[in-house]
């Protein structure tokens, strides 16, 4: 594989070893070569990718200044608002639909002069663990063709995982980038809620969403956190604080860190092999000299119910907005205006889109409200509590993130609720709002977490998941690299599979 | 708790501005009355005295002056409407010219 993570791809396009032109060729290359079959991408823009590496060129040699992400390709999430590119969300409703502005994320990555290849696959409105829930193509995952990629962001880690970009944007509002990256053997970030400003994405839930980078190392992840992140007061949650330099920060020694294991993370439903990978992770620092500390997520088991009343209830207020009138997918000859929206609606949303719908405006319906949602922002405040608890002891928690390596294509299609269940690890960092990253920590030998099928290679990924502290990210990420630099679970490639 | 019968899920489907057909309704019946059954489990906890949390941040209201500033025109807001005219986004009439005030 020549692809060349994020700080090699800008150092040596920086320093004229190469051009931005010859990455992006190449990178189009490998998604011309492995796109048709795994279908992460949603759109690609090759054309204008090329004229904008040729303007970095033109820059790099007369001297001119460049970003921090210079010649970088990225690809972006298709819940991202790119100005003149569509962006659907995979939605037969926002088919057609082209932003006239950029979001924040994609403002900050072109002014770093980095270098949008395209757009990448999700489930509709980023509903959904497995890419399945898709009207654009059901991704597969690079590792084992017939399997999911994981959701929502399953496109951004398979265009990681396959070597089309080095860096790819997700949203995250219940794992929807750590679990993906778990399962195609990628690093995912989700950042502390407010950290990135969330203007332009594609509002799912509004308290819960935060967007971060995919890639394939640790300091790959810091080096685009500091691109992206920051206030921008068109988002009145992006917090008003300082960026730290995330990428200077990364060296730290692991003898003294304090690592959280709370043992309802390794309970029942959590498959042997995944158990026995992020115990052997936890033994790697512990060899470092970092302290395990036992501590406690009580109410962890409340959080899969707690979330999908506050993820609906959210999704089903803010997909209001899809109408038929201001844009996208609109029924053909309404009756009146009512029948316009109902009609339009029906037609243009999918099957887990409709049932989220549903749910949330149950829960917030008269005679329910109480019952359900207050009662679940209630159990919201808990859950937070738990972590506040558990981070005046720590400085990070660990803990698989899926029970399961990547599960079989249409496994879960015919189950919802098993499909909101294997979230149980992930989606309690989204509501109480603190960062979190998955990373590599094994293979699972090729049998797969079922023990059928499997190719005999090393397998499939297996995730470690660090949650830190609010706006400790500096510590997150340095705990997280210094595993990485311990460990080669990063640099395997799907074609070591085969 | 609340049963969840085929004439609850069509007043919710209205309320959500879906129309959905018979066989969805009887299958979304199913679906809503499991999860919501699950969803049931935080029943178990006691949140008397808990104060709820809408929001992972102490956040306060963000006032700013109220001053034009340089956004998208008129034009590009209308770009991507199904169906327009002029700068104005067309729907189907809304009011009865019938009479009445």
């Amino acid at each position: 594989m020549s692809v060349l993570t994020v700080r090699e791809t800008a150092s040596a396009i920086r320093g004229g070893s190469v051009t931005a032109r010859s990455v992006v060729e190449n990178a189009l290359g490998v998604m011309e070569r492995e796109d048709g079959r795994l279908r992460a991408m949603v759109c690609v823009r090759g054309d204008e990718a090329l004229l904008a590496a040729d303007a970095v060129d033109e820059r790099v040699k007369r001297g001119d200044p460049v970003g921090a992400l210079v010649g970088v390709p990225v690809v972006v999430k298709d819940n991202i608002c790119t100005s003149g590119v569509a962006t659907t969300c995979s939605s037969a409703i926002l088919r057609d639909f082209v932003p006239p502005y950029d979001a924040h994320v994609v403002e900050r990555l072109r002014a770093a002069d980095a270098i949008l290849l395209g757009k990448t696959n999700l489930d509709e409105f980023a509903m959904g663990s497995s890419t399945e829930n898709s009207a654009t193509s059901v991704t597969l995952n690079p590792w084992d063709e017939l399997r999911v990629p994981g959701g929502s962001s399953g496109g951004s880690a398979v265009a990681v995982a396959a070597g089309m970009a080095p860096v790819a944007l997700g949203s995250d509002t219940g794992g929807s980038i750590r679990q993906p990256a778990a399962f195609c053997g990628t690093v995912g970030l989700k950042p502390t809620y407010g950290r990135v400003s969330r203007y332009g994405l594609v509002a799912f839930g509004s308290s819960l969403d935060q967007i971060g980078p995919l890639t394939r190392t640790v300091e790959d992840a810091a080096i685009v956190l500091g691109a992206i992140s920051g206030y921008d007061e068109r988002d009145s949650t992006s917090a008003d604080r300082a960026v730290p330099d995330y990428a200077a920060g990364l060296d730290r020694p692991m003898k003294g860190l304090r690592i959280g294991v709370p043992p309802e993370c390794f309970g029942e439903g959590l498959s042997d092999t995944v158990r026995h990978s992020v115990e052997a992770a936890l033994d790697v620092y512990r060899g470092e000299g970092a302290e395990i500390v036992e501590v406690h997520l009580p109410h962890l088991s409340y959080a899969v119910a707690c979330y999908y009343v506050v993820a609906t209830a959210e999704a089903s207020s803010n997909l209001a907005r899809y109408d038929g009138v201001h844009y996208g997918h609109r029924a053909a000859d309404p009756e009146d205006i009512i029948d316009l929206y109902s009609r339009t609606r029906e037609e243009g949303f999918g099957d887990e889109v409709k049932r989220r719908i549903m749910l949330g405006t149950y829960v917030l319906s008269s005679g329910y409200y109480d019952a359900y949602y207050l009662k679940a922002l209630k159990v919201r405040a808990l859950i937070r509590r738990d972590f506040e608890e558990a981070f005046s002891r720590v400085d990070v928690i660990a803990s698989p993130v899926t029970p399961t390596t990547a599960f079989a294509l249409g496994e879960k299609t015919d189950d919802p609720l098993a499909m909101y269940l294997a979230d149980i690890y992930t989606i309690s960092a989204n509501l109480a709002g603190t960062c979190a990253i998955s990373l590599p920590c094994g293979f699972d030998g090729g049998g797969g977490s079922d023990g059928g099928g499997g190719s005999g290679g090393v397998g499939l990924p297996i995730g470690l998941q660090l949650i830190g502290s609010w706006f400790e990210e500096e510590a997150l990420l340095a705990a997280a690299h210094g595993y990485q630099l311990l460990t080669d679970h990063h640099e395997r490639w799907p074609s070591d599979a085969a | 708790m609340a049963e969840i019968d085929e004439s609850l899920v069509r007043h919710v489907a209205t309320l959500a501005r879906l129309k959905p057909d018979d066989a969805e309704v009887a299958s979304m019946t199913r679906e809503l009355t499991r999860i919501v059954g699950y969803i049931d489990c935080l029943n178990e906890l006691d949140t008397d005295s808990v104060e709820p949390m809408a929001h992972p941040l102490a956040l306060r209201n963000v006032f700013r002056a109220d001053e034009v500033r340089a956004s998208i025109s008129a034009e590009e807001a209308v770009g991507n409407a199904p169906e327009r005219e002029r700068t104005f986004f067309k729907v189907p009439k809304v009011l009865d010219t019938g009479g009445g005030a």
